[in-house]
């Protein structure tokens, strides 16, 4: 059986422009094997979503630094559920307080890495969560 | 028997030794290299006296919200012995879009004030004595019309262009690397600088349009070797501008300042300073042939340093940044402002800002840091280290040059970026294995931390006052002064010509900021990132 790559999209929506964690964990998410697509700087949540698309991605990573996870996750699971794309995870990371982490877990992200968080966390997440996805 | 002991290499490279002596000064020229303060190459500092004479300036990051919101907080500062400002713009703003743009959903008034027009200008700064008090305007691709709006604000109280003093950031090569507040593409947003430097060479002579930062660069991995030589390649460039057109490097080289960030090893940030300093007075004098001291003496704010703190612990953030601070005093620095122990969590809330204030002037009113010039000048090590400093910072430049084909392919092709992503990755990879240590997440951890962080709140109402004001302001103009103010943008942007005037008419006009950036990018296009791993 042929072994499927991880394809992670790494995303920056929004007007934020602090990128150093989202390519940080791109270099390591590169590393532990999985096949990875950086977005680049402000977009917005349709151009995340259409380009999670057309890369066909296990994963969508949101990296917000600047405060708007709540708003910008919202819009982006929305958009999701219209595209009918349950089967992609979604993951949120950078500068959110412990509080809202619920609040994002209700909305359907699978799991929430603020700064700090470990590599070794978010791989065994990440292929955990893959995994159970793709297996027949 | 052999002790043993750690090895030290510094972030830069350099290895340490447990001991240094006279031997490491032997074969330096101490008159020509380490010199007198206020005087060619101004290792020891840029004035004869500084802090004897007059402290360093503490200019606090502040702004949120509407523009109502931050003026208070401007006077919250300055009535608790802030003396100069430095205004936090919103993304949005950054960007050049209006509050009521789609693009601005969820970040108006977030992490700086929401600045649609002229009038919101205004208010920011009712009541607040501009003439007396320095401004700092941190804002980078929408500089020119926002320079504009703050020249039209001074004029409309009375202040003359010419005599208006203050500071805009206005560096968009290191926001390419390092921050991503960029809009258009690289070649007509440095002919933006090109043309705020020339109109104050012209016009506003006391105004100081661009302070190149190798904070952010550091902020995003650099290493304190690369900070420098990256904002030194990035501040050659804007001089090369400047000469082509028409300029003489004394007329407007010595109005750049700098931005540089202070947290990491100790010595060698020192080093760091001291080396950048003499490094700059031989690029200005050497390669640029200024005769004017005044352009030789490189300014700065050496402040931050954001990249040091952590989330953990927040508490322990107040004594960095007072270590941070330290450095930043005992480096010369011209002006200081430090990064808040509430960092990683939010923007400052009052009682953070009041700590780092605090922090500084304990620095300047009890430790007696400022009582005499530089005084770790002649240690045997800081010394050895500002020359190895000096020499790596050089080496580094001539690999942006040589390697690279210079800072503009650099930042264009994005091989900048990648080194510093590559270097931000390894950094972290040492935190995460424990290599490099960081107190509070990787040695001396509290699995159950009881974090009592107050948030700076955000309140969702600011966003729809902002749109309300706009449309107020709006519906009080006259738009046929405004149609054909924006006509003359346009026109200007794509004959090539100046800017600044045609900012300047279009602001008076209340023109709004997205406005007068949607021309902009309608005739320069958008940056096309270059996504290299």
């Amino acid at each position: 059986m042929i072994q499927h790559k991880i394809r992670v999209l790494v995303a920056k929506p929004g007007l934020d422009g602090h990128d150093r964690g989202a390519k940080v964990v791109a270099l390591a998410l590169r590393n532990a094997g999985m096949e990875v697509i950086h977005t680049g700087l402000h977009q917005t949540v349709d151009q995340v979503v259409e380009t999670g698309l057309q890369e066909d991605v296990d994963v969508i990573g949101l990296s917000i630094l600047s405060g708007a996870h709540l708003p910008i996750t919202k819009k982006l699971m929305a958009r999701l559920k219209v595209e009918e794309m349950d089967d992609t995870a979604v993951l949120v990371g950078g500068n959110i307080p412990e509080r809202d982490i619920p609040a994002l877990q209700e909305m359907g992200v699978t799991a929430v890495f603020p700064t700090g968080s470990q590599f070794e966390e978010m791989v065994a997440v990440i292929e955990e969560t893959v995994g159970s996805r793709t297996e027949v | 028997m052999t002790k043993k002991i750690r090895d030290v290499v510094l972030e830069s490279g350099i290895p340490v030794k447990p001991v240094y002596g006279p031997e490491d000064l032997a074969g330096v020229d101490v008159a020509q290299e380490i010199g007198q303060p206020g005087e060619y190459p101004f290792t020891r500092g840029i004035h004869e006296n500084m802090y004897r004479e007059r402290p360093f300036t503490m200019r606090q990051y502040a702004g949120f919200g509407t523009p109502t919101e931050t003026n208070e907080r401007f006077k919250f500062l300055i009535d608790n012995g802030q003396n100069a400002l430095n205004v936090a713009f919103d993304l949005p703003t950054q960007m050049g879009l209006d509050s009521h743009d789609p693009l601005a959903e969820g970040e108006v008034g977030r992490v700086g004030m929401a600045v649609d027009t002229l009038a919101d200008m205004e208010v920011a700064f009712a009541n607040i004595p501009i003439d007396k008090i320095s401004v700092s305007l941190t804002i980078n691709a929408v500089a020119a019309p926002i320079m504009a709006m703050y020249f039209a604000m001074a004029e409309k109280r009375g202040i003359a262009t010419s005599q208006v003093r203050g500071t805009a950031q206005n560096d968009i090569l290191k926001e390419y690397v390092g921050r991503g507040a960029w809009i258009f593409p690289v070649e007509p947003a440095v002919r933006l600088i090109g043309d705020t430097m020339e109109f104050c060479a012209h016009n506003a002579p006391k105004y100081y349009p661009v302070s190149v930062c190798g904070y952010h660069m550091r902020e995003a991995g650099a290493n304190p070797v690369q900070e420098i030589a990256y904002a030194y390649a990035i501040a050659r460039h804007y001089i090369q501008v400047g000469l082509e057109r028409g300029l003489q490097v004394d007329d407007f080289a010595g109005r750049i300042s700098f931005n540089f960030d202070i947290f990491g090893n100790f010595f060698e940030q020192i080093a760091k300073f001291r080396a950048a300093r003499r490094l700059w007075a031989k690029i200005t004098r050497d390669e640029f042939g200024a005769q004017n001291p005044r352009t030789m003496k490189m300014k700065m704010i050496a402040g931050g340093g954001g990249g040091g703190l952590t989330i953990e612990q927040p508490e322990n953030n107040i004594v960095r940044g007072a270590y941070y601070a330290m450095i930043s005093a005992l480096s010369g620095t011209q002006t200081m402002a430090l990064c808040s122990y509430d960092e990683a969590y939010t923007i400052p809330t009052e009682k953070a800002a009041l700590i780092s204030l605090r922090t500084m002037q304990m620095l300047i009113e009890e430790m007696g840091v400022g009582d005499t010039v530089d005084p770790l000048a002649g240690s045997y090590y800081v010394e050895s280290l500002t020359n190895e400093m000096e020499a790596r910072m050089v080496a580094e430049m001539k690999r942006v040059d040589e390697e690279w084909g210079g800072i503009v392919k650099a930042v264009s092709e994005g091989m900048v970026q990648r080194e510093v992503a590559h270097q931000a990755y390894r950094h972290e990879q040492g935190v995460q294995n424990g290599t490099i240590h960081k107190v509070g997440v990787n040695v001396h951890r509290q699995e159950e931390e009881e974090r009592d962080v107050a948030l700076h709140p955000y309140r969702v109402e600011q966003a729809e006052e902002s749109i309300r004001r706009t449309a107020e302001v709006k519906a009080g103009r006259d738009e046929v002064a405004v149609a054909a103010a924006l006509a003359g943008v346009r026109k200007t942007a794509v004959s090539g010509q100046n800017l600044m005037p045609s900012m300047m008419n279009a602001v008076r006009t209340y023109a709004t900021l997205g406005e007068i950036t949607s021309i902009l990018k309608d005739v320069f296009g958008t940056f096309q990132e270059p996504v290299r791993l």
